[in-house]
Order: C-alpha cells, then structure tokens, then sequence
C-alpha cells in the first residue's frame, strides 16, 4: 500500500486555478523528486500533505487514511509522522538553535532535559552545527537556518519526510552533506517527497521523477526510465526546454 | 463596501477565534510556562506606562476642578470628583487604551511577523496549536494584567490627585485621603474594574486576529497593527458607554 497518495487534487487562490489534478503515490521507503517550474504548486501539495492547506476537492491518503476533511486536532498524529522540511527552515526567532530543535521533543516526548540535550548535541553534530546551541536563528546565514530547519523536522524520527529545496542556496559542500543526509534517512526507511530545481540532487537520491506541470502531473518515471528517453517531456523540461 | 465586507469578515473571524480558544482552554496542556512569560510581557512592562499615565491623569484632573471650583468655593469637592471620576471611568479607560497601543500593537506585529516567515505554520507542521500556543497565553495574561493595572492606575491616580492637592491647593493629604474614603463604595470599584476584563478581550482578541490573518508581507504587517489598534481603541471608547449603562443597571438592582 502507498504511504502516501494524492487523487484528483485540485485547488485555485483567488481566480487562479493552480492545480487541476494532481495524481501521484510513493512507496514505502521510497524517495519521489517532485520537479516543475517556479509557482506551480509544488510546495502546496507538500503543505497539503499534513494539512497545512486544504484541497478544493481531491483526496489525499496518508498510511490508507484520507486526510483532507480532518481537523487541526485530529491532524496532530499525522503531523507527528510526517515531517515538512519548510523552504526558509521557518525557525522560532525567539528561540535558541537549542530551544528550536528541543521544541517538538518536549512537545511529543516524554524524554528528560537531558536526553533531549544529548539528541540535539548528536543531531547538531551531525549537521556540521556544533557550537551554534545558544545561538538565535537571525545570527545565523541563510544556509545554516536550513540545516537547522532541516535537523528541527526529522529529530522527531518520523516516517516521512517531505523536503521543501532543501539544498536551494546551498554551497556544494553542504548541498553534499544534505543528500547523504537524505539518503541515510532513506536506508533507514523514511518515506520521502523532494521537491527540488536542483537536478543532480535528484539524481543522487530519488527513485522516481514526477514533473508539475500546468496544474497536473505530466510525466513522471524513474530516472532509468529517464535516460531510456531523452526526447521526452522530462528531459526537455531538465534541459530548460519546456518550462511553467 | 469593502469596509462593510471587512467588518463582516472580522466579526465572523474574531467569532470563530474566541470558540477555537474556548474549545483548546479545556483540553490539555496549558502551557504555565507561556502565560508567565506574557504576563511579564504585557503586564510588568507596562507598569512604567501606566503609571505615568495615571498619575498625570489624576494630576490634572485636580488641578483643572481645583482651579474651576475655586471660584465658586468648591475646593473641598475636588477629592470627591477626581476620585470617582477616576475610579468609575478614567482609571480603567485610559489604562485599556494605554494597553491597547503598547499590548495590542505588540501582539499584532509579532504574529503577523510570525505568520509571513511561516513560523505559525511551523507551530502547525510540528503537530502544535498556534492557538494554544500563542492565542490563549497572551489573551489570558491580558485578562490577568489589565484588571490589575487598571487597580493600580485608579490608587496612583488618586495619589496624583492627592499630591496636586496638597501642593497647589492646600488641601491637605489627610483631609484628601478622607473625602476619597467617604467617597467611594464598593459599586464604583466593581463597575471600573468590572469593565477591564472586558477591555483585556477588546485588546487582545483582535490583537491576535488580525496578526494571525496578516496577508500581503511586511507591509501587511504594518496594515495590521494600525487596524488592530484602532479596533481595540473604537472598541473600549464605544464598548465603555454600553458597559456603563450595563453596570449602571445591575447597580439599580443592588
Ligand atoms: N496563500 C496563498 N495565497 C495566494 N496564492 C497562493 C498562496 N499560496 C500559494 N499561492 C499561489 O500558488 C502558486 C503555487 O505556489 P507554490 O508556493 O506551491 O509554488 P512552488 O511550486 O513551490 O514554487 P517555487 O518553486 O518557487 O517554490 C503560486 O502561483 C502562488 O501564487
Ligand atoms: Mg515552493
């Protein structure tokens, strides 16, 4: 069964209508890149897979439950196992490094202080972060609020993870560093959807490809399937061929 | 016609706000924690300013009826005036106003910052309530501190009084001090007081609503506080007459 499945999605702001379909499933432990142009949508479907927005009509399925129709409350256990890597890392700016990571395990963990602060050192440490604990978000450049974002969303553990360009902006160094990152997540079993302009990363981590466009997902395969094709939609898309 | 819809649209929001926070209050956690920490906030932040303007208040008010009674040899009732004055009306309205410029901008600005860099949606995405979080902390450290500081303004008030009394027209303290006494009953405590609480949720309902509704990035933000304090401001000055007149009834009944 798909951990997650998206059916007939569609949803308009104001006049515009921005998706007028969508259909796409992921696999247990599989990792999707979700690639299109700028501002067709993709972050909204990711924000509607917990329910952050709502579809105007469609379903989504999370582990066989349909989603859509749930309330805030209801929506905390599915925001518990999936985790929303946000774009800009949406760090609290009142808070600490420390206190931002610490914040969903005080929240949804029995864990003592102190095994919280041996988690956030290991994660931390992980993230090439160490020494930045006492150290609030607006000190930080752009690139480290998203590893720190990035660390925030999956120190919970969850069983997926849907990745908002978590390597956008980064230096190859750390753009390295998150795709191992994603892959460990990976051989450990996470679920993942990588919504990304940044093509290599692609490579180096999805199993399948699925392409926005036009409110709809107009190609998708894996990237064998890719390489097998180079005159179709997909590749024309990667080679700055077809855009939005 | 886009004011008429904006009103419509707050009124319905504002409505579906105070259920959420009343449907959350029941359900646990509350978070102790956060409400002291708002309570610091709004409430002993706030005391220098209240201050101020409570004594300036009750300052003047002496020296304006001390001075306009003089000629008619009315001194004496200066204590008796300023002090209901004071109590009744111009302690707990003005503190709310006060509180409706530091508070309510305050509140209005920091989640509508909080909302354009997504932080409320991380609040959501992280399996947390933006409302328990951040909505009921601060409208219950409001319910806790304008009532309070609206006490502390009407004593500082009286004192300004007091103080212009002595000072400029040869009152003395003790004599002051005694009027205000004979004075004032426990009904005109209880309908100024009264009021505050309903001041704290004019000030930090729509606080809250229209920060947590801010469109249109920062410049939204700056929309918003304007809106959010004059909403607060209209509310207490218009809500003020219609409490009164409440009051003013259950005090028949007494
Ligand atoms: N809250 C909103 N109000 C109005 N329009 C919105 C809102 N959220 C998204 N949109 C619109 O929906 C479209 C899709 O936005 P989305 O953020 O999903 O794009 P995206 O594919 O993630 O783009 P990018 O690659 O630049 O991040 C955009 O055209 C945007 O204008
Ligand atoms: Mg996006």
């Amino acid at each position: 069964m798909a951990v997650i499945e998206v059916k007939n999605f569609t949803k308009s702001f104001g006049s515009k209508k921005v998706h007028r379909g969508v259909n796409l499933s992921v696999e247990p432990g599989e990792c999707l890149g979700l690639i299109g142009g700028s501002g067709v949508g993709k972050s909204v479907i990711l924000r509607s897979l917990i329910g952050l927005e709502k579809p105007d009509s469609g379903e989504i399925f999370i582990d066989g439950e349909e989603i859509s129709g749930w309330t805030e409350r209801q929506l905390v256990e599915i925001r518990k196992k999936v985790a929303y890597v946000f774009q800009n890392g949406a760090l609290f700016d009142s808070m600490t490094v420390y206190d931002n990571l610490a914040y969903p395990l005080r929240e949804h963990t029995p864990l003592t202080e102190k095994e919280i602060g041996e988690r956030i050192h290991s994660q931390l440490e992980e993230f090439g972060l160490l020494g930045n604990h006492s150290v609030y978000p607006s000190q930080l450049s752009g690139g480290m609020q998203k590893r720190v974002g990035l660390a925030r969303s999956i120190i919970m553990g969850p069983k997926v993870v849907l990745y908002d360009e978590p390597t956008a902006g980064l230096d190859p160094y750390n753009t390295k560093k998150i795709q191992e990152m994603i892959l460990r997540l990976k051989a450990r079993g996470v679920t993942s959807v990588f919504v990304t302009h940044d093509m290599p990363s692609v490579y180096a981590v999805c199993d399948r490809i699925a392409l926005l466009l036009n409110g709809e997902i107009q190609a998708s395969g894996t990237v064998q399937d890719l390489e097998r094709d180079p005159e179709g939609l997909m590749q024309r898309f990667i080679n700055g061929i077809e855009g939005a | 016609m886009t004011l008429a819809k904006d009103m419509i649209r707050w009124m319905g929001g504002t409505a579906i706000l105070s259920k959420q926070v009343l449907s959350e209050l029941v359900r646990p956690p509350l978070y102790f924690r956060l409400i002291l920490e708002q309570i610091h906030h709004i409430g002993l932040m706030s005391l220098p300013l209240v201050f101020i303007t409570a004594i300036s208040t009750g300052m003047v008010m002496a020296l304006q009826f001390g001075l306009g009674l003089e000629k008619f040899g009315g001194k004496m009732y200066v204590p008796k005036v300023v002090s209901l004055s004071i109590i009744r009306e111009l302690g707990p309205v003005f503190t709310s106003l006060m509180m409706a410029a530091r508070v309510g901008a305050g509140i209005t600005s920091e989640l509508g910052s909080m909302k354009v860099t997504q932080q409320i949606d991380a609040i959501r995405a992280l399996g947390t309530s933006p409302i328990k979080k951040i909505v009921i902390p601060r409208v219950i450290a409001c319910l806790i501190c304008v009532p309070l500081l609206g006490a502390m303004a009407n004593l500082i008030g009286i004192m300004g009084g007091l103080i212009v009394g002595w000072s400029e027209l040869g009152l003395s303290p003790h004599f002051y001090w005694q009027k205000v006494l004979e004075t004032i009953e426990l009904v005109d405590y209880m309908s100024g007081m009264g009021k505050t609480f309903f001041f704290a949720l004019f000030i930090a309902l729509p606080a809250c609503y229209f920060g947590l509704n801010v469109s249109g990035g920062t410049r939204g933000v700056g929309v918003a506080t304007t809106t959010s304090v004059v909403t607060a401001s209209i509310l207490i000055l218009v809500g003020d007459y219609f409490l009164t007149k409440l009051f003013w009834i259950f005090e028949q009944w007494l």
